[in-house]
């Protein structure tokens, strides 16, 4: 486990069921003779592995007969290799895979992310019933523990599915993935993914959406944009949340949308509030755009439109 | 942050080009880090220690080049030194700017011994 944040892996569950990512790292071990090596499955051999060393096949130690031919008693060849590869290559990857899954089936999906107790789940219900079954509706709930926020989900009649990240601090692509195809999310419909409940982490991993949207609510600093200005750099659009509230609260909204826009001159802005459901008319029409958007983009790939270009939504490349 | 995470991309990079090139040890890892990214090299290094524990990176030294913040500034048409993702131009104070440098988060290079 990780002593800055307390992320880790191994722990990851859906619907606690442990996910299947199977430790591929080979089994290292150490010889009597010092040299090292490794398998990718552990197996039953009477050999001896000097010639590890030597590569001669002799069983003798010889440490000179690589490529440079180096004679110096002790010293094993060296060399330099050239990698250039995205540390988030990986997960990249992946998100790749599930974003041409998602267009290809018309899914407009959604990555929501915020602190904890923004007021992300009480928004998703909300927004679910507001949709009233004009818009199929599937969710993908992380959170560290418990199946709570797929349960609340699922009593509104949507379906949902639960990552649990175990000691992790965000959803990455090849957990959504798996997620996305154990839920199976009808064509033409909304995804909605909550992420964990972080500003930090979770800015770094597409998961294959089309957009994150970061929420921010009226009982938490104006200035959060400023001091975690990642997530809303990352972000295409920001819900301000709790906007019922204002009257009992000293927060000042236009600092705050100040802040958000100094982060990212692009993001895009709604006030809402979950409880009344203030603002919900433009943030429903915001995700009925998007989602018309996506079914026609898979429209016109069926009819094999050569005009339609399969990239991510033009929409708003965030700074960098 | 989530430097457990990068650790263990870092980690899956290297065991694939050792494996590739039939390394027997991994000496030494070195990284470019923008400095406008979202990681802490500090945290990461700490986290690649316990990552390699057992692997044929163990004991490897992790080095990163630390690549400054540049972006293109619409107003000026031309590349400008960034101190901050949400800075304005250090120029003409304009907020129309296009990071082309400090994001990075990659492996450069490795060295094995065979």
């Amino acid at each position: 486990m990780c002593n800055v944040c307390g992320c880790g892996s191994g722990e990851i569950r859906i619907e606690g069921v442990a996910a299947g990512q199977a430790d591929l790292r080979p089994t290292v071990h150490r010889h009597a003779d010092g040299s090292v090596h490794a398998h990718d499955h552990s197996h039953d051999h009477d050999h001896s592995h000097a010639q590890i060393a030597g590569r001669d096949g002799s069983g003798d130690l010889h440490f000179g007969h690589g490529p440079a031919h180096a004679h110096a008693p002790g010293l094993s060849q060296a060399r330099m290799v050239q990698i250039e590869q995205d540390i988030l290559s990986k997960n990249d990857r992946y998100a790749e895979t599930n974003r041409g899954q998602l267009q290809q089936r018309g899914i407009f999906a959604i990555n929501l992310v915020s602190s904890p107790g923004s007021g992300k789940t009480t928004l998703l219900v909300r927004t679910i019933e507001a949709l009233g079954g004009s818009l199929t509706t599937t969710v993908i709930e992380g959170d560290q523990q418990t199946t709570n926020d797929a349960e609340r989900i699922r009593a509104t009649g949507a379906r949902a599915i639960q990552i649990n990240t175990g000691k992790g601090c965000h959803l990455d692509a090849q957990m959504v993935g798996d997620a996305i195809e154990r839920l199976n999310p009808p064509d033409d419909s909304l995804l909605l993914i909550e992420n964990v409940g972080n500003l930090v982490c979770p800015a770094s991993f597409d998961l294959g959406e089309a957009h994150k949207v970061a929420i921010l609510s009226v009982t938490e600093g104006e200035d959060k944009p400023l001091k975690y200005p990642d997530m809303f750099r990352a972000a295409d659009l920001m819900l301000l949340n709790k906007i019922d509230l204002l009257p009992y609260l000293s927060f000042d909204v236009e600092r705050a949308l100040a802040a958000a826009l100094q982060v990212n001159p692009r993001l895009q802005v709604i006030q809402v509030s979950a409880t009344t459901g203030a603002g919900f008319d433009e943030w429903l029409a915001w995700l009925r755009q998007g989602a018309a958007a996506s079914c026609r983009q898979r429209a016109q790939a069926d009819h094999g439109s050569t005009t339609f270009s399969a990239g991510r939504e033009p929409a708003v490349a965030a700074q960098g | 942050m989530h430097e457990m995470s990068l650790a263990e991309g870092v980690l899956q990079i290297v065991e694939d080009t050792a494996k590739r090139e039939g390394a027997r040890r991994v000496s030494l890892v070195v990284l470019e880090i923008g400095k406008l990214s979202t990681v802490v090299p500090e945290a990461l290094s700490f986290c690649f220690e316990a990552v390699t524990r057992g692997s044929v990176a163990e004991g490897a030294r992790l080095e990163w080049v630390e690549l400054p913040g540049q972006a293109y500034c619409m107003q000026c048409e031309q590349a400008v030194p960034l101190e901050a993702v949400y800075d304005p131009c250090p120029q003409c104070g304009s907020g129309q700017l296009q990071l082309i440098q400090g994001n990075e988060m990659r492996v450069k290079e490795m060295q094995i011994e065979q």
